[in-house]
């Protein structure tokens, strides 16, 4: 009985679809194919109308050089492998044993304030708290976690700098020896400071992040007492691995890994980087047009 | 030139048709990824902006009363990937849009598609359902 619901079910969805498919598969009419579209890369322009490079296929690499990840990397499988809208990548909301979180109930409770906008717990446009949406910016470890996209490192002899593209923002990595304060003001990007353990791997501590930023992007909490462990691993000239590991033992009764090798690709020195800011005007006009409508809050 | 109103609801029965919209800051809860909307109408702003870009459109529809569509997609930057412009479209241009429609009914959608009036397409974005995969160009 079951079976047959199921065929009757799929020959109704068959039916119903068929010239919605027909209309998608037709041929194409212009220049503008959807095998262009399944390889956007090929026909996208960056800010200066320049063709965005594609990546160099079945390319052997040459070995990486010691002490240096500058460069620009984006994602390297897709520049939007990094979004991590479901939560961190390694440890993702959607239900499955493997990535249920260590809560302390002092962290199950803080999450249940979180009201993201994906996930299963996700709430209407309208109703979040999410600090993201009102142009907070993301702090540390969330921006490794959420919108993770084409970064530009840069490197001086005392410090490497991280230029992200979501929210155009920067911070600062000291490589000149100092240790983190031992009793610091938060700030939204703590203070982090970092070690090369080998001759291809930066590991970045960093601690004093301010407890308003959220661990990703479906609510994880976080508290003062956050430590976050970037573990920078350059595989070749081409290819860096991000290793995120967060630490909170108010939050969390153990330490867990939030990002697990991330694989990230070396883009030419010519890549421009495009802006993406959150503009509270913006924000406001996109709130006035869909999210409220969205949220049946107000009228467009 | 009154846009043709042409919409279809097609419910997903048995199979999972679509997957989930992506909104980089704003969530998939209001939308009905089981299914999926057509509309024909004359653009009226293409607003090309963060946090997604939004398209603009008077429909008429079987009754010949205009409607105000609006129908959005990702931002600026996610959008070139897909050969999207600042100039994509201006106002007077005549779309054909597929989009999943809001669960309350109200007249916005999310991009799966647009096809403009010579024919060329553009690709919204979308992603599974878990956290598991990468987003991908629309259709797939």
């Amino acid at each position: 009985m079951l079976r047959r619901f199921v065929a009757l079910g799929v020959v109704l969805a068959a039916l119903i679809f068929s010239p919605l498919m027909r209309s998608q598969s037709a041929p194409p009419q212009s220049a503008t194919t959807n095998d262009q579209v399944a390889a956007p890369a090929a026909r996208a322009i960056d800010g200066w109308g320049r063709p965005v490079p594609a990546p160099a296929k079945d390319q052997k690499s040459a070995p990486a050089p010691h002490h240096d990840i500058s460069g620009t990397w984006e994602p390297a499988n897709g520049a939007l492998d990094g979004l991590g809208i479901f939560g961190a990548k390694g440890m993702p909301e959607d239900g499955k044993p493997e990535h249920q979180l260590p809560f302390t109930p002092l962290g199950l409770e803080a999450l249940s304030r979180m009201k993201p906008t994906f996930g299963p717990r996700s709430v209407l446009p309208a109703d979040t708290n999410d600090p993201v949406v009102y142009c907070d910016t993301q702090g540390i470890p969330r921006e490794d976690l959420n919108q993770l996209r084409t970064t530009q490192i840069l490197q001086t002899p005392s410090s490497v700098v991280l230029l992200y593209q979501f929210g155009k923002v920067w911070r600062v990595v000291w490589t000149d020896g100092r240790e983190i304060p031992k009793e610091p003001e938060p700030r939204w990007y703590g203070y982090s400071v970092g070690k090369w353990v080998d001759d291809y791997t930066l590991v970045v501590q960093t601690s004093g992040t301010d407890e308003r930023t959220w661990v990703d992007h479906v609510g994880r909490p976080h508290s003062a007492d956050l430590h976050v462990e970037e573990r920078f691993h350059r595989v070749d000239q081409d290819h860096l691995e991000l290793t995120v590991t967060l630490d909170d033992p108010k939050m969390y009764t153990k330490p867990w890994v939030a990002l697990d090798r991330f694989p990230m690709r070396l883009q030419p020195p010519s890549f421009d980087i495009r802006e993406m800011i959150c503009s509270p005007s913006e924000i406001a006009e996109y709130n006035r047009l869909i999210g409220n409508t969205a949220s049946d809050k107000g009228t467009q | 030139m009154k846009g043709k109103f042409l919409m279809i609801y097609a419910l997903g029965i048995g199979v999972s048709m679509f997957s989930a919209p992506l909104f980089a800051h704003h969530g998939n809860a209001a939308y009905d990824t089981d299914k999926k909307i057509t509309v024909k109408g004359t653009v009226t702003q293409w607003i090309w902006s963060n946090p997604h870009c939004m398209l603009q459109l008077d429909v008429t529809d079987d009754s010949g009363q205009s409607v105000h569509w609006i129908a959005e997609t990702e931002n600026p930057s996610t959008m070139t990937r897909n050969g999207w412009t600042e100039k994509s479209f201006k106002s007077g241009d005549q779309v054909t849009v597929t989009a999943i429609p809001l669960k309350n009914s109200r007249p916005v959608g999310r991009i799966i598609e647009v096809v403009t009036a010579n024919g060329e397409k553009l690709s919204g974005i979308r992603v599974p359902q878990t956290g598991s995969d990468s987003p991908t160009a629309y259709p797939k």
